[in-house]
C-alpha cells in the first residue's frame, strides 16, 4: 500500500517533474496532476509497475472548470492486489480539449471516454470507436458544460427544457 | 488527430459467400430491442449474426437518459438530489440512497448514531435480496422458467412491504437521508424482518430445486457467455457478475463502508461447478447464495441494533460542504456503485458524477457474446443483471 505522495515520487523519477504536478488537498484525498499528452504511458507505468498494479479504473469524469475556462478529466484508480487508490487529473483549455484516451489500458474507459465526450466535448485520441452514448448521434452542443443550452428543436420536435 | 463520428458507423454486411453445395450465406444484422422483453428495458444490441453464431454485438443505449446529473446541478439542495438517485437504479433505490449518503457524510464529516447505521444495513440487504429476486426471478423467467419467477415475486413483495411501513413508498424511498433517515422505522419492524427471515431461508431451498439444478436451466446457462477473470477486472466489472468469474471482492468486506466491518459474512464466488468458471450459471447462483448471506447479515444486525438513538440528530438544516471532492463507493446489488461529487462552498452540487456499476457491466457484453448462439443472448444479457435506469441515468 503506497500512499498518493510515494507514487508522485515514483512517477517523477520515472518521468521528469514537467509532466507531473502534485496537488496535496486537506479535505479530502491528494490527487497528481498528469499532461494531457503523456497521460497514456503515465497509465500503463502504474498498470504494470511492481508494487504499483493499478489493475483497475474505477471512475473517470469529465468536468468543466467555468472559472478557469478549462475542461478536465479526473482518473480514479484502485488496485485489486495492493489496495490502494490513486486520484490522477488531466486538464485542458476549454477550446482544445483533447487528451490521449486510456482505453488500450483500462477496457473500463472505453464507454466512459465515450460519455465525457458526449457530455463535455473532450476528445480523446486514439479512442477506437469515438462517438456520442447517452445522447443521440446528431445532438447538438455538450450538456454538462456549464454554459450549455439546448437546442430549440430537434428534428422538428420542439425540446422541451 | 483524432477521428470522430457524427454517426453511427454503417452497418455493412459481407457479401455473400459460397458454402460449397452451390447455396450462397451472407451475415445478417439483427437489432434485438430496445422492445425486447428479455433486454430488461430499452436496451438495443445490433447483432451481426453468422447463420446462429453471433459474430458481433454493438449495444445502443441512452434510451432512458434524462441527464441526473445535470438535474443535480441546479437543484439548489443536496437533499434534493436524493429522489434522483433512487431513479438511476430504480429496482434497488436503498443501495443508491445509502452510497449517495455516506459520500455526503464524508464530505462533511458527520458521524451519525448507531441506530441509523444499523437500520441502514439492514435496509441495504433487504433492498439487496430484493433486487437478486428479481434478477433471479426475471433471469428464469428469460430462459423460458415461469414458476420460479412468480415464486421470488411473492418474496421479494414481502420485503416491499416492509419498505412501504418504514417510508411509504413500495420503490423509490427517499428514505435514507445525508445525516440520518427519514424517519424512524415502525415499532414492529424488527418482528416483521424477523419473521421474513423465518419464512424466506427455507424458500431459497426450494428456488434451488425449481430452478438451480433444473436440467433444462442448467443447459441454457452453463459454459454461456463465459467471462474470464483477466477480463473482468480490465473491463472493471464488479458486483456478482465479478464475483461469479471467481474473483473474490466485495467492497462491504475489501473496503468497508458504514458498519459492515462488524458483521460476519462470506464473500460468494463462482466455481464453475456446473460449467466453466465465470459462465452465466455461475452469475446467477452467486446471486442465489448472496441472498442467504444478507440474511446472516440482517440476523447480526437485529441483534445488535440499539433501541435508542434519535434518526434525525446528525441531519444537517442546510447542506453547505466545504470545497472538496470525493469519490466514494459502496456495493449496490449490481457492483460498485461510486459517487463523484465535487462542492464549491454553494448549496448545490458543481458536479456529481455516479459510476453506475450496470453501465460498466454491460460494456462487456461485446467482449463475452462473440461465437455465442443468438438464444444464448438472452441468457447472457439477464446474466449480467442490468438495470437501464442506471445505464442511462
Amino acid at each position: 500500500m503506497k500512499s498518493t505522495e510515494e507514487i508522485h515520487k515514483l512517477l517523477v523519477d520515472q518521468f521528469g517533474e514537467e509532466t507531473l504536478e502534485y496537488k496535496p488537498d486537506e479535505k479530502v484525498d491528494p490527487w497528481i496532476v498528469v499532461a494531457a499528452g503523456k497521460i497514456q504511458e503515465v497509465a500503463k507505468f502504474l498498470r504494470d509497475e511492481t508494487g504499483l498494479r493499478f489493475d483497475s479504473l474505477m471512475c473517470l469524469s469529465g468536468v468543466h472548470y467555468e472559472k478557469e475556462e478549462q475542461l478536465g478529466v479526473t482518473y480514479h484508480l484502485a488496485s485489486t492486489s495492493e489496495k490502494h487508490k490513486l486520484t490522477l487529473k488531466v486538464l485542458m483549455p476549454q477550446e482544445d480539449a483533447q487528451v490521449q484516451s486510456v482505453e488500450q489500458i483500462w477496457k473500463t474507459a472505453d464507454w466512459h471516454e465515450r460519455e465525457a465526450f458526449d457530455m463535455f466535448g473532450i476528445r480523446f485520441e486514439g479512442h477506437p470507436d469515438h462517438r456520442r452514448i447517452l445522447c443521440p448521434d446528431d445532438w447538438e452542443g455538450y450538456p454538462l458544460r456549464k454554459d450549455y443550452k439546448v437546442q430549440e428543436f430537434y428534428r422538428g420536435m420542439k425540446v422541451e427544457y | 488527430m483524432t477521428t470522430v463520428k457524427e454517426k453511427s458507423p454503417e452497418v455493412s454486411v459481407t457479401p455473400p459467400v459460397d458454402a460449397g453445395n452451390g447455396l450462397k450465406t451472407q451475415e445478417m444484422v439483427v437489432n434485438m430491442g430496445p422492445q425486447h422483453p428479455s433486454t430488461h428495458g430499452v436496451l438495443r444490441v445490433q447483432l451481426t449474426l453468422n447463420g446462429e453464431i453471433v459474430v458481433k454485438a454493438v449495444p445502443h443505449i441512452g434510451y432512458l437518459h434524462r441527464c441526473f446529473e445535470k438535474h443535480s446541478e441546479e437543484m439548489d439542495d443536496y437533499t434534493k438530489v436524493i429522489p434522483y438517485v433512487d431513479r438511476m437504479d430504480y429496482v434497488a433505490a436503498m443501495s443508491n440512497e445509502l452510497g449517495y449518503a455516506i459520500a455526503m457524510e464524508r464530505m462533511m464529516d458527520i458521524q451519525v448514531n448507531d441506530r441509523v447505521e444499523y437500520i441502514r444495513v439492514i435496509m441495504a440487504e433487504l433492498q439487496r435480496i430484493a433486487s437478486h429476486l428479481l434478477a433471479v426471478g426475471t433471469f428464469g423467467l428469460d430462459i423460458g422458467a415461469f414458476t420460479p419467477f412468480l415464486h421470488c415475486f411473492i418474496e421479494r413483495e414481502k420485503i416491499l412491504d416492509i419498505f412501504e411501513k418504514a417510508s411509504g413508498a413500495r420503490l423509490l424511498y427517499n428514505y435514507i437521508w445525508v445525516g440520518g433517515l427519514m424517519n424512524d422505522v415502525p415499532a414492529d419492524f424488527k418482528k416483521d424482518t424477523a419473521a421474513f427471515i423465518k419464512s424466506f431461508r427455507p424458500q431459497i431451498k426450494e428456488l434451488n430445486d425449481l430452478l438451480s439444478d433444473n436440467k433444462i436451466f442448467v443447459e441454457r446457462t452453463a459454459n454461456v457467455g463465459v467471462l474470464p477473470e483477466k477480463v473482468a477486472i480490465n473491463y472493471g466489472v464488479s458486483g456478482p457478475s465479478l464475483r461469479g468469474s471467481g474473483v473474490k471482492w466485495d467492497l462491504r468486506r475489501d473496503d468497508p463502508y458504514s458498519i459492515y466491518d462488524r458483521f460476519d459474512f462470506d464473500v460468494i464466488v463462482g466455481e464453475g461447478r456446473m460449467g466453466t468458471v465465470g459462465d452465466c450459471w455461475d452469475r446467477y447462483i452467486v446471486r442465489v447464495w448472496e441472498m442467504e448471506e444478507s440474511l446472516k447479515i440482517i440476523e447480526q444486525a437485529l441483534d445488535q441494533m440499539p433501541d435508542e438513538g434519535d434518526v434525525h440528530e446528525a441531519v444537517p438544516k442546510k447542506i453547505r460542504p466545504p470545497a472538496a471532492e470525493i469519490y466514494c463507493r459502496t456495493e449496490t446489488p449490481r457492483g460498485e456503485l461510486g459517487y463523484y461529487i465535487i462542492s464549491n462552498k454553494k448549496t448545490s452540487p458543481y458536479r456529481v458524477k455516479a459510476r453506475a456499476p450496470s453501465f460498466v457491466n454491460l460494456s462487456v457484453l461485446p467482449a463475452i457474446s462473440v461465437g455465442a448462439m443468438v438464444a444464448d443472448m438472452v441468457a447472457i444479457i439477464g446474466s449480467v443483471d442490468i438495470v437501464l435506469g442506471e445505464v442511462d441515468r
